[in-house]
């Protein structure tokens, strides 16, 4: 595409630029220096290089909780993206009424407050209150998130799919409409199945959306705070302590500042590292569309 | 035909289901609930209700949460116009490399910020009020709404943009008169996903306050942590919770799925 | 190969249509030849896209039959009726191969692998795609895109018709007619019936033997270009055909002679009887190139004012003003423009009467 070269640009990027910096470059800063100093209070600091880093790398914790958030993250797109996809196909096409009431219903959880989901989850699955814990218990089967570490992964397991899945559905939904009625028609004409239309029609015309649907739910749910928080508070025991409750269990809980720093940036490395992978499979999936 | 409807409304149905539990807590007394599981609220009462109308510590944060929302949106869409329009617009020097960056701190773990915020706002003075949740908000709502108003604007062809100058437009005249008009939905839906966020946010908005500007969200968390729960307050706070989120999908329910194609988000 | 016939068609897009208006295509009822070349010809909205994908069996019509030689198939779906579309826009499977793309309409229908390779290779020999057939079909340019949609047609032996709906909207100029005379090549090749829509009559007029031509979803004419040209059987197709098009001035009768103002044109005495004998308003029309403008006077001559000239290459359009209506002439290139005053001759077999918009003709001829 055309573009004017003009390094005048800047000065359209100058106010972002500065905010963004100064919210993300001056505390990034401060994460440097946690990390690479003992801080006992206000003027009492000694420098000891990477020493955090290596109690960090070779923390027991750390690295449960880091495969337990792999696991998490790599089920929910297990589940979400086949799931929202057929959603979307689901979906009447057509504006009107119906198309509107599906579309409001969808978007509904996501606008819900982050912890008013854990609370709604809390409320639902209750054995004593909980429609679904109550349902569950009166089948004869003994549910209760609170005791079992299972039973808490498969709530919040059902917690993050009843949350997300409809941004999928929404995004795939989107791909979809964009297709024109034509290729429908050609596909008809062709004899074609209803899977040879979704494999060859609409699969790869929802490509660019479910990349960016991927690339999202990956980050939010490798990022996951509030909701396990409010249900789970990451146990019971270390079950549901995920890369971010442990962090800020060690940064606020116990106000480890240097190990919170190291810990910090390697979570920090890690999500850029899967953001960069990702972009670039994004920048190649629109560079083969273009071509 | 008919077959794939039943199955869509009985997902929206089972989406539909929590919300409804809470909505039928809300409507009951504490007391009503823990004596008796029902489906319909037999004996509907507003008390939950009228508790957090009447009670300041209860609607303020209602308030606190609707005030740095909606300076967070405006910070969002005042900043990231100029700054979409420039990287649709201009090539310049490291422009590849600020647009990734501003990416990554979309997906930068909150947690990662949380101390060096407390302790940068605090040296601002900035803690406990509304501008500092906004501001922090901007670490995340920035980057998305360059990049949703990126794909909005090259939408646009670069060709109206020259037509306007040779007719004669200053900068200013033609972006907020022709250019502005012409990207009106994607202003929308990037408006629709800065509010959605940082409705939805806690950990910042809950770490950078503690009375003034306190968001409704942490309000209830500190209900939910305290012994002797009241279920019913508690569902009825959450489901006015959802209330703003509700009526700004209403408004913008045309655009959402045309939003989410054009703009590449 | 069939013969298609379309047996009382109406369509209406509303679920419950009484008025006549709100009809998309009011009552169509005609024979398409095995074999021929026809283009629907007409402007936006007309009727003609519906038209087609009645045929096609994308749309079920609101009333009336279509039958493929004997076999009625208006209940029949797109697949079962042996029929190829291509569309305005090319339409692909972007991540299959050409050759793949080719040989989709096969697949599906479970035919052998060695039949498949041998009729994808035949077609993309005949369209000229040979080179192309291991590329991602996605990259090419437009005009092998539309060949391509065109090919998927071709494949199939069976084909009873290709419908072609404006498919070279996205087509750069220059191309467009080699794609053209590449069309004109298949079909004089494999004698296939084809029906083509198109707004644009020079599409019209150089692709097709029968042109037929409609109006606010009725078909006001089928007819080989010179027909149209020559016969309006309407006054939209006098209009539509030809460029500029025919110059129609409101009239009279009187005396056998067609009076304008207060100029009487001699017509042939059959016109002049059924003319007489014709209801409702009255027009002549005139084409352009048939109307004779000289700037001295002549035998039998009327007199107008020039009010405009407009080269167009060629030849040249001579506005003039006749008796307070505007008329267009057009003359070579070297003959000389008249000023001020010009001199009208109107030749009596150019001469066409048209009553309520329809053209004056003895009933038993057509």
């Amino acid at each position: 595409m055309k573009k004017w070269q003009d390094n005048k640009g800047w000065l359209f990027i100058l106010p972002v630029f500065l905010i963004v910096a100064f919210s993300a470059i001056v505390p990034l800063m401060t994460v440097v220096n946690y990390s690479i100093q003992d801080i006992f209070g206000p003027g009492e600091r000694v420098f000891v290089g990477t020493e955090w880093f290596r109690e960090v790398l070779t923390d027991q914790r750390l690295h449960e909780a880091l495969w337990r958030q792999l696991l998490f993250s790599g089920l929910v797109l297990l589940i979400e993206m086949p799931l929202g996809i057929a959603i979307a196909l689901l979906m009447p096409s057509k504006k009107g009424f119906g198309a509107s009431v599906v579309l409001v219903t969808l978007a509904l959880p996501l606008l819900i407050p982050w912890n008013v989901i854990g609370t709604i989850w809390i409320i639902f699955t209750r054995p004593d209150i909980g429609l679904m814990g109550a349902t569950i218990n009166a089948l004869g089967l003994t549910f209760d998130h609170t005791a079992s570490g299972l039973h808490a992964w498969i709530t919040l397991m059902l917690m993050e799919v009843w949350h997300w899945t409809p941004l999928v559905a929404l995004l795939a939904y989107a791909g979809l409409q964009s297709i024109p009625p034509a290729y429908y028609q050609a596909a008809k004409i062709d004899g074609a199945s209803a899977w040879s239309i979704f494999r060859y029609i609409q699969l790869p015309k929802m490509k660019g959306v479910l990349t960016i649907a991927l690339l999202l739910r990956f980050m939010d749910s490798f990022l996951i705070y509030a909701e396990p928080f409010v249900l789970t508070g990451g146990g019971p025991g270390n079950t549901t302590t995920f890369l971010s409750i442990y962090l800020v269990k060690i940064a606020v809980g116990q106000f480890d500042l240097g190990p919170a720093g190291a810990f910090s940036i390697i979570y920090f490395l890690i999500v850029l590292l899967f953001c960069y992978l990702f972009y670039q499979v994004l920048q190649s999936a629109e560079e083969g569309e273009q071509s | 035909m008919k077959k794939r409807y039943i199955v869509l409304t009985i997902y929206l149905v089972i989406i539909m289901l929590p919300i409804y539990w809470m909505l039928n807590m809300s409507l009951r007394t504490n007391a009503d609930i823990m004596a008796k599981l029902a489906f319909f609220p037999t004996d509907i009462t507003f008390s939950n209700y009228m508790k957090i109308f009447t009670d300041p510590s209860w609607y303020s944060g209602y308030i606190n949460s609707i005030i740095y929302v909606v300076l967070n949106t405006v910070i969002c869409l005042v900043t990231a116009l100029p700054a979409a329009y420039a990287f649709s617009r201009y090539n310049f020097i490291g422009d590849k490399h600020v647009f990734f960056w501003l990416l990554t701190n979309r997906m930068s773990p909150a947690a990662v910020f949380l101390l060096p915020f407390f302790q940068l706002y605090s040296t601002f003075g900035l803690i406990d009020t509304h501008i500092a949740v906004a501001l922090a908000h901007c670490l995340f709502n920035i980057p998305l709404t360059v990049w949703i108003l990126e794909g909005f604007i090259s939408g646009v062809p670069i060709e109206i943009d020259e037509m306007a100058f040779i007719d004669g437009y200053k900068f200013p005249r033609f972006f907020f008169f022709v250019f502005v008009p012409l990207i009106r939905s994607g202003i929308g839906v990037a408006a629709f996903f800065c509010f959605m966020f940082s409705w939805v946010e806690l950990l910042f908005a809950r770490t950078l306050t503690t009375t003034a500007a306190k968001p409704i969200a942490a309000t209830m968390t500190r209900t939910v942590s305290a012994s002797g729960l009241d279920w019913g307050l508690l569902a009825a706070a959450g489901i006015l919770t959802i209330v703003p989120g509700a009526l700004v999908i209403y408004f913008v329910r045309n655009y959402l799925a045309k939003g989410f194609a054009l703009g590449r988000v | 190969m069939a013969q298609i016939f379309l047996d009382e068609i109406a369509h209406s897009y509303l679920p419950e249509t009484q008025k006549e208006d709100e009809y998309a295509l009011k009552r169509i009822h005609n024979i398409w030849e095995d074999g021929g070349a026809y283009a629907l010809l007409g402007p936006s909205g007309c009727g003609k896209t519906t038209l087609l994908n009645i045929i096609s069996g994308l749309l079920v019509p609101s009333s009336g039959r279509v039958r493929f030689d004997d076999t009625d198939v208006t209940d029949l779906p797109p697949e079962k009726r042996n029929i190829a579309q291509v569309f305005q826009f090319p339409v692909l499977y972007d991540t299959m191969t050409v050759f793949n793309n080719l040989a989709f309409p096969l697949r599906n229908r479970g035919f052998d692998k060695d039949y498949i390779d041998r009729r994808v290779r035949e077609v993309a020999q005949i369209l000229e795609l040979e080179p192309f057939l291991n590329k991602k079909a996605a990259g090419l340019g437009a005009d092998a895109k539309q060949k391509i949609s065109l090919g998927r047609g071709l494949v199939r032996e069976d084909v009873a018709a290709i419908l072609f709906d404006e498919p070279l909207t996205v087509i750069d100029p220059q191309l467009k007619w080699q794609l053209r005379c590449k069309l004109k090549e298949i079909h004089e090749k494999l004698k296939l019936t084809l029906i083509y829509v198109t707004h644009d009559q020079v599409e019209a007029l150089t692709f097709a033997d029968k042109i037929v031509v409609m109006y606010e979803g009725w078909i006001v004419q089928i007819g080989t270009p010179q027909e149209l040209f020559e016969y309006p059987n309407h006054k939209f197709v006098g209009y539509f055909i030809g460029s500029p098009g025919m110059n129609f001035i409101p009239c009279s009768m009187e005396d056998g002679k067609v009076k304008i103002g207060n100029s009487l044109i001699p017509v042939d005495e059959t016109t002049a009887r059924l003319a007489n004998a014709a209801e409702g308003k009255l027009e002549l029309g005139i084409r352009p190139l048939y109307l004779n403008i000289s700037d001295t006077p002549v035998d039998g001559a009327f007199e107008a004012r020039v009010k405009g000239v407009e080269d167009q290459g060629s030849h040249r359009i001579v506005t003039v003003d006749f008796e307070g209506h505007p008329l267009k002439a057009r003359i070579a290139e070297n003959d000389t423009v008249p000023q001020g005053k010009a001199y009208l001759t109107f030749p009596i077999e150019w001469i066409r009467l048209f009553a309520d918009e329809h053209l004056i003709k003895e009933n038993k001829e057509n």
